[in-house]
């Protein structure tokens, strides 16, 4: 007999919908010669958002690619195997290659050619971002800009204010410049009312992500994180716009309903799970055979992280969801106010940065508060060889926690590529961690 | 003497314990990037050293760092983790490729060292760079002098350029004595020579470089016949073995593009504005690695001028394997090279350098470049 009651997600479908409707207008501004952007789905997407285009961001774009190719590996493989053959090292970012080799195939994994942008905006965030637009553009033959963003240091010893504010005039005297290059190489006039409404929906949209990943610390979970997968992907792909805060904020109001009436997203939750690091787009039934043993992953750094705003509250000594431009009291009325918040924004809340942003006591310190304030129980670690980013620090936050008594076990793999992802062996290694909880499965 | 450049790497733990003896009252602090600002730490009177690896198996970095991380990195750890760098009164680090920086912060979590980590820019290109990083490297400057009880003042900036630029000049000197049909130094004694400069006392370095180039150089030939004259380039290199290999085959290594070769001291200081200024200026312009080449790419220009003033044949590649900046750049620098007529070879290198099957590839490579076009 099931623990919990379970029900279906009400705004699951609307989700779907959001999803598809991006990479249709995407593909639809192909075919109408309308204006497209690309970049890193961790860009500054709000700033092209000054003029009418549609945002093709690339990692939301190449792990569709990478879940599409379980089914049909057809194009996914071709995707790797092109970049490969242009001399692409095989251990680069998964993304990145996936991404340059749906390029050099001209062929868009929904359907069509490859959505050739105007230009290319991306923000430097880890060893790969910025080459990796830098790659796309000189093979698309278009402009290439970047933000070169070198995020606040939370709970780091090194930090000053002095330091904060030179991080924060350096990127926001980036980002005006980079209007200004907008406005140069597609000649046309830049609307900062659009940019400043485009940046109050960011926001809000990071600000009301951060708050439904709140809701799961309750008991049972009502998300899992697969299915927050397809949830937070609204944000990255279209945080900017209305119809990503209004998703938002139906789904905030359903997940404190969940909570309320103690609606589960597994009904036999007996283990709570963090995974840490990216999921393996192309097997996700790991998440379905942790629930074989009664586990669910109630969400992990990086699912709470890529699309969520959090803030720092030095009060609590923990993250807190941010609060957007409006909560805070704050009315943007010029390009430059906009600059200015966006840039501390950015700086602030960027968590996805776990690598450069916290210290190595700070990102022990911040596995720890995600293991208590989410009623954790243990962590499996996904060593990431396809993204170097998020899988550092890794090594030492397993050590901490094995240190710190709470159960650990870590597998390798490839978020993106399946041929990095030995599934049996992963189970296996699952099968190992349950069988040192002492679980069986149900 | 020549020899001295080997000398030191060899014993350059022995170097610094005698160091040491002679100056109780100085600090050291190991650095683990080359856009670390050494003019103000020898501004503030203490010591920078580069911290490289040893070139040895070892068993401890695995539960710190990923296996996918680069072996440099992970042998750089090592060295601190097994307490070969325990005389060091702290460690510091610009902001640089992830797997280096994790090496760091391993180093900082496990060894209770003081630590200095200054957030340089990722790119120079935007003109932003200089006052930012002209701000970060005041508050560095600060920290030094709460570490050191000492002030800093506009003549130590002063002091500190002279002593630094010295040494870059008088390198660029040799590197350019390098041009001539038979080079007086080989490109295994001017790899040590960089290396030397990095781990020891510029100020005693210095006079050993005015010796070599004074006595030692003027008509030396580090080969007695000529050779294929080539290339290095790629991330961090220091193998010795690999590099005598190849100039004991039919070659020598006349120019490189490296962090433990030319990009290390290739500019000096300009001296327009106060001397932070001037400093921060003179990294901005310092020849960009991989991931601080972008929005717009300009290194592999760079490569293909000095592979044409130093008129070699081929290029050697050498990687670190996992090396993410220097595989993305890969094939625009393949690329460039080709199209300007320098055949290029890729090797992937380890800690430990598999000499037997690269001379094999290095064979094939000079037969290549000494072949004749039939056709």
């Amino acid at each position: 007999m099931a623990k919990y009651k379970t029900e279906p997600l009400k705004c699951w479908d609307k989700a779907k919908e959001l999803r598809s409707e991006v990479y249709d207008r995407i593909a639809k501004a192909r075919d109408e010669g309308t204006m497209i952007v690309s970049g890193g789905t961790e860009s500054a997407i709000s700033l092209p958002a000054g003029f009418d285009m549609e945002f093709f961001g690339g990692e939301p774009y190449v792990a569709g690619c990478a879940f599409m190719g379980k089914n049909d590996s057809s194009k996914y493989m071709k995707y790797f195997e092109t970049a490969e053959a242009a001399k692409f090292p095989r251990d680069l970012c998964a993304y990145m290659r996936l991404s340059v080799g749906s390029l050099l195939c001209n062929s868009y994994a929904f359907g069509g050619t490859y959505p050739k942008p105007a230009f290319n905006l991306q923000t430097h965030i880890c060893d790969t971002q910025g080459k990796w637009y830098q790659i796309m553009s000189e093979l698309e033959g278009v402009p290439y800009n970047a933000l070169d963003l070198i995020p606040f240091e939370w709970e780091s010893e090194h930090e000053s204010k002095e330091s904060k504010n030179l991080k924060h005039k350096y990127l926001k005297d980036q980002m005006l410049d980079i209007i200004d290059w907008m406005e140069d190489i597609s000649g046309k006039k830049y609307d900062d009312e659009k940019f400043i409404n485009a940046l109050n929906c960011e926001c809000e949209s990071a600000s009301l992500w951060a708050q439904c990943c709140m809701v799961n610390r309750s008991i049972p979970a009502v998300m899992d994180e697969k299915m927050m997968h397809s949830l937070y992907v609204i944000a990255a792909l279209m945080r900017h716009e209305k119809a990503s805060v209004n998703f938002y904020k139906e789904l905030l109001d359903e997940l404190k309903d969940r909570a309320e009436r103690g609606i589960a997203a597994f009904e036999n939750e007996r283990l709570r799970l963090l995974l840490d690091g990216m999921p393996p787009w192309h097997s996700l039934e790991i998440y379905r055979y942790i629930e074989e043993f009664g586990g669910v992953s109630i969400g992990s750094h990086f699912s709470f992280g890529v699309s969520g705003g959090w803030a720092y509250d030095s009060k609590q000594d923990t993250r807190v969801p941010a609060m957007p431009p409006k909560e805070a009291g704050v009315e943007l009325r010029t390009r430059e106010d906009a600059c200015s918040w966006y840039s501390k924004w950015l700086l602030n809340t960027n968590t996805i940065l776990r690598s450069l942003k916290l210290s190595g006591q700070g990102k022990n310190k911040h596995i720890l508060d995600l293991v208590k304030k989410w009623n954790v129980d243990g962590v499996l670690i996904h060593l990431n060889r396809g993204c170097e980013g998020t899988a550092a620090g890794q090594m030492e936050i397993r050590y901490f926690l094995a240190e710190n008594n709470i159960p650990v076990i870590t597998f390798e793999g490839n978020h993106a590529d399946i041929r990095e992802f030995d599934l049996p062996r992963v189970k296996t290694t699952i099968n190992t961690f349950m069988e040192t909880l002492d679980l069986k499965k149900l | 003497m020549i020899e001295s450049f080997k000398r030191i790497y060899d014993n350059r733990h022995e170097y610094i314990g005698k160091w040491k003896e002679k100056h109780p009252d100085r600090k050291i602090m190991g650095y683990m990037c080359t856009s670390m600002p050494e003019e103000i730490i020898y501004a503030a009177n203490a010591l920078p050293i580069r911290i490289l690896g040893g070139h040895e198996s070892q068993n401890v970095s695995q539960q710190h760092m990923m296996g996918t991380f680069c072996p440099f990195s992970r042998d750089v750890l090592a060295q601190g983790l097994l307490g070969k760098y325990d005389y060091l009164d702290a460690l510091g680090i610009t902001h640089t490729c992830q797997h280096i920086y994790q090496a760091y912060e391993s180093w900082v979590l496990h060894k209770n060292i003081k630590s200095f980590y200054i957030p340089t820019p990722n790119t120079s290109q935007t003109p932003h760079a200089l006052p930012y990083l002209r701000g970060q490297l005041k508050l560095f400057l600060e920290k030094l002098e709460d570490w050191t009880g000492r002030k800093i003042g506009e003549n130590d900036l002063r002091r500190g350029i002279e002593i630094v630029d010295t040494t870059r000049k008088l390198m660029k000197q040799i590197y350019e004595m390098r041009k001539s049909e038979s080079p007086p130094i080989s490109g295994l004694d001017s790899m040590l020579m960089v290396v030397a400069a990095q781990m020891s006392d510029k100020e005693e370095f210095n006079t050993i470089l005015e010796d070599v180039i004074k006595n030692e150089l003027p008509g030396r030939k580090a080969k007695a016949t000529p050779s294929s004259r080539l290339m290095l380039i790629g991330s961090e290199h220091d193998d010795v073995k690999f590099i005598e290999m190849v100039e004991n085959l039919d070659a020598i290594i006349v120019i490189d593009d490296h962090c433990t070769g030319s990009r290390y001291f290739w500019n000096t200081t300009e001296q327009n504005e106060d001397a932070l200024t001037d400093i921060a200026n003179r990294y901005i312009k310092k020849p960009p690695c991989p991931i601080k080449d972008f929005p717009v790419r300009k290194r592999t220009a760079h490569i293909v001028n000095l592979a044409n003033e130093w008129n070699v044949a081929g290029v050697i590649e050498i990687q670190q394997k996992f090396c993410d900046p220097h595989e993305l750049d890969r094939v625009a620098v393949s690329k460039a090279l080709e199209k300007a007529g320098f055949p290029i070879l890729n090797l992937e290198a380890d800690v430990t350098m598999p000499v037997g099957p690269f001379r094999i590839r290095v064979e094939a490579f000079l037969e290549i470049l000494s072949s004749e076009e039939l056709f």
